[in-house]
């Protein structure tokens, strides 16, 4: 065994903030305290030592797509930006609603050996919304998440079924959360700015009325139910007034849509298009404010790869979706009016509760605990240069901007990933 | 100016020049040859991802009276059939030196995006639901000659009427028309206004019997019959009902004021009389002073170092 000290640095966890050095060896933390003993060490001086950020929304595009992303170069990216583990999300070709698939997924994200890959299973074979997939035998397997995400389940009587079906197996629906009739052709957020421009508008109510649905389909079922990607100030107020009544509701937000707005989208670049698609800076104030107040749990990236020529395209004819993996810490740092703990709670351990890997992720650093980690500088400015990011597609919307808040090293179940902004593998 | 791509894009200033210069345009198309070597040596690329006779012969003509050479890149017969993106069609037409690409896309945006692919001037012959600025110019000139307001706009009364939502004529007219100082009305079923209409520069009227006797200009627009499939519009008869040019209606406009259709007409839905039994259809002058416009925006965009006389300079 090979003892590893992080030193010099804060660590921040569920527990609260310490200067403390953090010991690891085979693959857990072993001891905590000052001028630790160790084979070798990774300097976190100036830095915060926490739990290893949880993504519970990423598309790695593997398999079907493998020329916008792999699960190596997605789980690459998710290592530089810090993350430990992230919920793969099952719109691959095939769709993730079978036990192969699924098993595919899990055994290539093995061999990259970079991340905890957790994928999701469907709701609906192929993501049709028709019929149930099979719950029960992915259930068994592990998988905790089930959703048809990039699709909304339109039918409110198949909805109800999987909410009851699953309140038995104890999994998560998460729902993408679009009126598909209400959204036809659409490419942008139905506002002032889409009016001018001439492009079909998607409409804040599109999402409202299925934000509703499903809080009152869990009202009454029981269901646990996770609203991914919530974009509009109605939807928070709607999951607000829901956490209020005590249901099982819990809800994510995006980088993007608490920091991006719909006037980006008069340069018609498809850069921009992203969906739910990026709203007005009244929804962007209430994103923040739903996040600081705890009714959004978790900051989720939507991480949606896609090759340059699919997004140099006219913005209907182009794919929505944007990167997130290595640039949602910087943004959250530098953009959200919160303390950093709270930041964290977002990124780490609140959307590892969600996942329900919370007995590996996001944990109190502490002898004894698994180590999986992120060790960043919150002072550290950078430019984000698409050409330099690990993923295998370069569609980030912040290109050429400076952000604050840089990841340095990651760890993986004991192992670094990441060292000095480097990935190890 | 480099490209014509929305009329937003011009001053009140720029709309008044170009319509100057498309005064010496109908001059010359009234010559016995209507024919200058103006834009003699410049390639002019037609790129017509979407069906329209009209613009493009429109814009051919144009081109061919100021001594361009023209080529009809028709997407029935090109590449892009073959999968080929955007990009790479422009990039490899421009790769045969073209100086302007006229382009009419079904995207809203797609001459924009074309700007980032080539050095040639790009000219928006319709996008989308954006913009056609040459519809937009050529209706001012034909209001311009046909009302004699060399001058401007100021204190005329426009309604257009129609589809909104869905139109880039409207979305044009309404910018060049309230730059050049006209009162704008838009008339039609709250389905047909596009999302946030309240931040338009004109008035709102569900109601064409009550602003009919005010108009200086009345401009119609094709209804589409797909917007049925959408629930918009209950059915064409009760839009022409509520909305079209009756003969009942046509009686009640000002003896002085015009009517105007951009093409292609619906007949007996939005246009329910003869236009050619109304003094004020002034539809045809709209198609001939096209070809000017069309003259006067090819030579705004490629005629520098040359006057409208002849021979280089």
């Amino acid at each position: 065994m090979t003892r590893l000290v992080i030193r010099g640095g804060s660590v921040i966890d569920a527990t609260g903030e310490r200067r403390t050095d953090v010991a690891i060896d085979g693959g857990r933390v072993v001891e905590v305290g000052s001028s630790l003993p160790g084979d070798t060490s990774l300097d976190a001086g100036g830095c915060v030592v926490a739990p290893g950020l949880v993504d519970l929304h990423v598309h790695l595009r593997e398999p079907g797509r493998e020329d916008a992303e792999t699960i190596e170069t997605g789980s690459r990216a998710a290592a530089l930006g810090g993350f430990t583990a992230i919920v793969a999300m099952p719109n691959t070709e095939p769709a993730q609603d079978s036990l192969a698939v699924v098993e595919f997924v899990r055994g290539q994200a093995t061999r990259a050996g970079l991340c905890d890959v957790r994928p999701a299973g469907c709701i609906t074979i192929n993501r049709e919304g028709k019929a149930l997939a099979p719950f029960g035998e992915l259930a068994a397997a592990g998988v905790r998440i089930f959703t048809d995400d990039g699709n909304g389940v339109q039918d409110p009587q198949l909805m109800r079924h999987a909410m009851e079906y699953g309140r038995a197996l104890g999994i998560t629906l998460a729902q993408h959360c679009e009126v598909a009739s209400l959204t036809k052709g659409a490419v942008m957020h139905e506002g002032s700015c889409c009016s001018h421009l001439g492009l079909p508008g998607w409409p804040a109510i599109a999402e409202e009325l299925m934000v509703h649905r499903d809080i009152e389909l869990s009202r009454l079922t029981g269901g646990r139910v996770h609203l991914l990607h919530l974009s509009t100030a109605r939807s928070v107020e709607l999951v607000r007034a829901a956490k209020a009544d005590g249901l099982a509701v819990t809800a994510e937000a995006t980088p993007h849509h608490f920091t991006l707005t719909d006037e980006l989208l008069t340069t018609y670049d498809a850069v921009y298009k992203v969906n739910p698609p990026l709203r007005t800076a009244a929804d962007i104030a209430a994103i923040k404010a739903g996040l600081a107040d705890g009714t959004i749990d978790a900051i989720a990236t939507d991480h949606a790869p896609h090759p340059p020529e699919s997004k140099q395209a006219p913005l209907d004819q182009a794919p929505p979706g944007m990167l997130g993996l290595e640039t949602a810490l910087a943004l959250a740092i530098s953009e959200l009016d919160m303390p950093l703990a709270e930041v964290l709670a977002a990124l780490s351990w609140k959307p590892a509760a969600i996942a329900q890997i919370a007995d590996r992720h996001g944990r109190p650093i502490a002898a004894g605990e698994p180590a999986n980690l992120v060790v960043f500088d919150p002072a550290a400015e950078w430019t984000v240069v698409p050409a330099q990011l690990a993923s295998k597609s370069r569609n980030t919307p912040y290109a050429g901007r400076t952000l604050r808040g840089k990841v340095r090293h990651t760890i993986l179940e004991g192992t670094p990933t990441v060292i000095d902004g480097v990935a190890q593998r | 100016m480099k490209h014509l791509l929305s009329i937003g894009d011009l001053s009140a200033a720029d709309i008044h020049g170009l319509l100057e210069l498309t005064d010496h345009m109908v001059e010359i198309s009234q010559r016995p040859i209507p024919k200058v070597p103006a834009l003699r040596g410049k390639n002019v690329v037609s790129l017509f991802f979407e069906d329209s006779t009209r613009t493009r012969t429109s814009f051919d003509t144009a081109a061919k009276r100021l001594s361009a050479d023209t080529m009809n890149f028709a997407v029935s017969s090109s590449s892009v059939n073959k999968g080929e993106s955007l990009r790479d069609t422009i990039e490899t037409i421009s790769a045969m030196g073209v100086d302007a690409f006229v382009v009419r896309h079904k995207s809203s945006g797609a001459p924009q995006l074309i700007t980032q692919w080539t050095t040639a001037s790009v000219i928006n012959a319709g996008d989308g639901w954006h913009q056609h600025p040459t519809q937009a110019l050529l209706d001012c000139y034909t209001i311009r000659t046909n009302l004699n307001r060399r001058d401007g706009f100021d204190g005329l009364r426009i309604a257009i009427v129609g589809d909104i939502k869905h139109s880039r004529v409207a979305r044009s007219n309404v910018q060049a028309f309230t730059a050049l100082g006209a009162h704008v009305t838009v008339v039609a079923p709250p389905t047909l206004l596009p999302p946030h209409v309240e931040d338009w520069p004109i008035e709102l009227s569900h109601d064409l019997d009550a602003v009919l006797d005010a108009l200086d200009v009345l401009y119609l627009l094709r209804v589409q019959r797909e917007r049925m499939d959408d629930a918009l519009l209950p059915s064409l008869r009760e839009y022409s009902a509520m909305y079209g040019l009756t003969a009942a209606r046509a009686a009640h406009l000002a003896p002085q004021s015009l009517v105007m259709h951009p093409g292609p007409m619906n007949r007996g839905v939005e246009m329910v009389v003869d236009p050619a039994e109304l003094p004020g259809s002034v539809i045809l002058d709209q198609v001939t002073n096209g070809v000017a416009v069309r003259m006067a925006v090819l030579f705004q965009l490629l005629g520098s170092g040359t006057d409208l006389r002849g021979e280089p300079a």
